[in-house]
């Protein structure tokens, strides 16, 4: 397998936009990826979309967008994994160049979630039908089960919960393309209507339009293209687990998180400690600290407390979601995988701006569908 | 001799007070709870139904005769409220009891007598040894229409009887009926509520039949109202009860440990069958018990059971009604019992 | 769900109907094809007895169209006595009842209707003991 670099990264603004249409969305992130490249040329392609049968009633989604981007006949395929679609549409792409079966090819996700459809029994789909949605669970309830499990085996409280959502809402200010560029705080969190106890809505990342797209290349057409420095593929990983969190030996613990990094890890030859920038899956608060926890950031029960002393702060020592994460920058399911690509690519250029994270060498970014039973983890080396 | 080898009864945990009925609809709370000496009603949860009543009450049933459920050749829910116009009650019951599918199943149909219905053919069955065990059940979430009279007392309940030959609880030793076509009650397809003749429906229609089976079956046993240890009629609301009684002879005390309607409402085609219960949960071998069922439309039922020393064995086997209806308790005002019963309109999909 | 799916799945959702697996000893409910914990297709049937412990608990206050009407309702993973875990509805209660290691009972129980004139969908819920 051959080196895969990263040769352009493309976003929509993330938020409720009503004049955007599906199809609209993904052209404009792959536009904007195709322009950050500076090529012309594109394989093949890759689309990570959770549910566009329901959100919007379209399936057969590859050949649409191959179509409205002006690039049919080259292939094009959707690729679904719940809210991991769009990790693992980066995945297949990386695999198709690795391979050396092609040189340039895009890897987006899109969603667009607010045109009407039950969202709440959209993103349901993405658990086991059968044996947990059958009895009216939903996915904040899902979520909310972890964390009270989580509260009772390590003494996690409903206040660290709510810090997490207050470092990333710190975050999304600095990200001109988020969907709540605000800030809030722990009292405005807990003050928050209830969603699934003891998650609020301020636990809850948002119903959110959007797209993002990233498009990857052989060393050999990357070490042409002068436009960016050099973002490197250095491990795509990734791992499934059981559908239903009842299936778990440990609720509260992500298996498929852990094995995805380790196989990460050992393919990038890394350590987490050498990880400078980290982009993870934070569908709700409970989910960030359950993450760094399967991550190996720090052991079970430990990652309430480095959220508190701000470690995982832009300028603390393992800066967590500098996008705003799903939470602050919004959570359109089947992009959020390919945005958070986008933005540690970003972050090892050295181009993101405000929330620059000074000398970011080596980038992680962790995606996941449903309750987490896929996972899929990059790890991206920056050679500036 | 054939009888009940197995019993249970079940209510919901809802309630709705009386008074707040009355107070809704501007009534006067003390003269309601006197008229119809009536306190409180058992509402279904929004998950409950003729059918989940029916397997809660067989539960018990079942761990009371100590029977496997592949041995019972038929099954019968008598209800006016069986949540299908269309598709049998009795199908989810057998499967839901692992009881089939070599198994005869019907709905019974009679308004309030539906459930004495089930029970007689369940017992005939296995008087006449077609089968070895056959169950008859009685249960409804009766509703009656807002404001009027019955809301007061629609309720929520039932009671399962598995009959057979062998280690039988309580004997039946004769039946009755009395049946004649008398318009006071009924509903016809499509219609929500029920209608009613108002006064029609005490004299010519419960009183006639009642009266009619009862001392039918008195005349056909040759036994006396004093015979009896304990009494049950159908009761559509405190006071028909125990007139009843006094018309046949009886005494309150022969009545008063089978009379759940003040705290549980009328439970329709359950409702004597569940007096029938509280009184197994505490006769003793050889107590003679008296019961007479009513219908609108119109007719009655009448048995006579005797308790066996088997009874004693199988009572704690399973919860008995007068605790089930004491525990756990939910009060419903009158705005959630409304949603309760969906008497709200909503827009779909709800 | 509609009704071939729903018929399909009658074992389960009305008899708690499960299967060990006659190689390693795990049980699975719903029944698999292949036993995930030692790859053996060596099954015999077990039914739960319904009875078990809350290890956790959600109430939930934002439901799909189709519970709406419930909401807020709770919804707990259960691990019966068999030791097989399930997610389901902890009714008849009031949410402050809950507790970890709650001793629970399943009752049979309406779950859900996709429409006014659809089939009406029973299975099981928990309820809490109380004795």
């Amino acid at each position: 397998m051959r080196d895969v670099y990263v040769l352009g990264i493309g976003m929509t603004r993330f938020g409720e936009l009503w004049a955007s249409s599906f199809r609209d969305l993904f052209v404009e992130a792959a536009l904007e990826a195709i322009g950050d490249a500076e090529t012309d040329r594109l394989d093949s392609m890759y689309i990570g979309c959770m549910s566009g049968g329901l959100f919007v009633g379209q399936e057969h989604i590859g050949a649409l967008m191959a179509d409205y981007l002006g690039r049919a006949p080259i292939p094009a395929t959707r690729v679904e994994s719940a809210c991991a679609s769009g990790g693992a549409a980066v995945r297949l792409a990386y695999l198709e160049v690795a391979s050396g079966a092609s040189e340039i090819v895009l890897a987006s996700g899109v969603e667009k979630m607010t045109d009407g459809a039950d969202v709440t029994a959209a993103l349901a789909t993405a658990a086991d039908q059968e044996y947990e949605v059958y009895h009216g669970v939903t996915f904040p309830g899902l979520y909310a089960l972890m964390a009270r499990a989580h509260m009772f085996k390590y003494g996690t409280t409903r206040e660290q919960l709510a810090q997490v959502a207050v470092k990333n809402h710190y975050h999304g200010t600095m990200n001109p393309n988020a969907q709540y560029p605000f800030e809030i705080t722990v009292e405005q969190v807990l003050a928050s209507s209830m969603v699934a106890d003891p998650l609020r809505l301020l636990d809850c990342s948002p119903v959110t339009d959007g797209a993002a797209a990233v498009i990857l290349a052989s060393e050999e057409i990357a070490k042409k293209a002068q436009a960016h420095p050099l973002v490197r593929i250095a491990a795509s990983a990734q791992a499934s687990g059981a559908l239903a969190l009842h299936d778990r030996d440990d609720i509260t613990y992500l298996d498929t998180v852990a094995k995805a990094s380790q196989l990460a890890y050992q393919q990038a030859r890394i350590t987490p400690e050498k990880v400078d920038v980290t982009e993870v899956h934070d569908c709700f608060t409970i989910a960030e600290l359950c993450v760094m926890e399967a991550l190996d950031y720090t052991e079970p029960g430990k990652a309430a407390n480095l959220v508190e002393a701000g470690e995982t702060r832009i300028g603390g020592r393992m800066p967590i979601n500098t996008s705003g994460g799903l939470k602050a920058k919004g959570h359109p399911v089947g992009a959020s995988g390919v945005a958070q690509i986008a933005e540690i690519t970003a972050q090892l250029r050295g181009e993101a701006g405000d929330r620059q994270v000074a000398e970011a060498r080596i980038g992680l970014a962790q995606n996941m569908g449903g309750t987490g039973a896929s996972c899929t983890v990059h790890i991206l080396e920056g050679l500036a | 001799m054939a009888g009940i080898v197995g019993y249970g009864a079940y209510v919901p945990c809802y309630r709705i007070k009386a008074e707040d009925i009355a107070r809704q609809w501007g009534g006067d709370p003390g003269a309601v709870k006197r008229g119809l000496l009536l306190e409180e009603k058992t509402v279904p949860g929004l998950d409950e139904d003729t059918i989940t009543i029916s397997v809660q009450a067989t539960r018990y049933a079942l761990q009371r005769a100590g029977i496997s459920p592949a041995e019972i050749g038929a099954a019968y829910i008598g209800s006016e409220s069986h949540p299908y116009a269309v598709k049998p009650s009795g199908t989810v019951l057998i499967d839901a009891l692992g009881i089939g599918p070599e198994v005869h199943v019907a709905d019974y149909e009679f308004a309030c007598k539906a459930g004495t219905e089930a029970m007689f053919v369940a017992w005939s069955h296995v008087q006449a040894g077609h089968m070895k065990y056959a169950l008859g059940i009685g249960a409804d979430t009766s509703q009656g229409a807002p404001g009027d009279a019955l809301e007061y007392t629609a309720s929520a309940g039932g009671a399962a009887f598995i009959m057979g030959k062998e280690n039988v609880a309580a004997e039946i030793l004769e039946t009755y009926s009395f049946t004649t076509d008398t318009a006071d009650f009924w509903r016809k397809e499509h219609e929500y509520y029920p209608q009613h003749a108002g006064r029609f429906t005490g004299e010519p229609a419960y009183f006639r039949h009642i009266e009619g089976a009862g001392r039918g079956i008195l005349e056909k046993s040759g036994r006396k109202p004093e015979d009896f240890a304990y009494v049950v009629f159908h009761m559509p609301n405190g006071k028909f009860p125990l007139r009843a009684g006094k018309l046949l002879g009886f005494r309150k005390e022969q009545i008063e440990e089978g009379w759940l309607v003040n705290i549980m409402g009328n439970t329709y085609s359950g409702s004597s069958p569940t007096g029938l219960a509280a009184i197994l949960d505490v006769a003793k071998p050889g107590d003679l018990i008296f019961m007479v069922s009513f219908g609108s439309g119109a007719g009655s039922d009448a048995f006579i059971f005797q308790a066996t020393k088997r009874l004693p064995e199988i009572q704690s086997k399973a919860p008995g009604i007068r605790a089930i209806l004491g525990e756990n308790r939910r009060y419903l005002d009158y705005g959630q019992y409304a949603k309760y019963r969906r008497k709200i309109i909503f827009n779909s999909p709800v | 769900m509609k009704s071939p799916q729903y018929t399909r799945e009658i074992p389960q959702r009305y008899r708690l109907e499960a299967q060990k697996c006659k190689q390693c000893g795990k049980i699975h409910f719903p029944p698999r094809l292949i036993c995930d914990a030692c790859q053996s297709r060596d099954f015999e049937d077990v039914h739960l007895a319904g009875k078990g412990r809350v290890l956790t608990w959600t109430v939930i206050h934002v439901a799909p169209a189709k519970f709406d009407l419930e909401a807020p309702y709770v919804i707990a993973i259960v691990e019966m006595e068999e030791g097989v875990r399930l997610t389901c509805q902890v009714v008849d209660c009031n949410p402050e009842e809950l507790a970890l290691n709650a001793p629970v009972e399943m009752v049979f129980r309406r779950i859900q209707e996709d429409g006014q004139a659809d089939i009406i969908q029973y299975g099981h819920k928990a309820v809490l003991q109380r004795e």
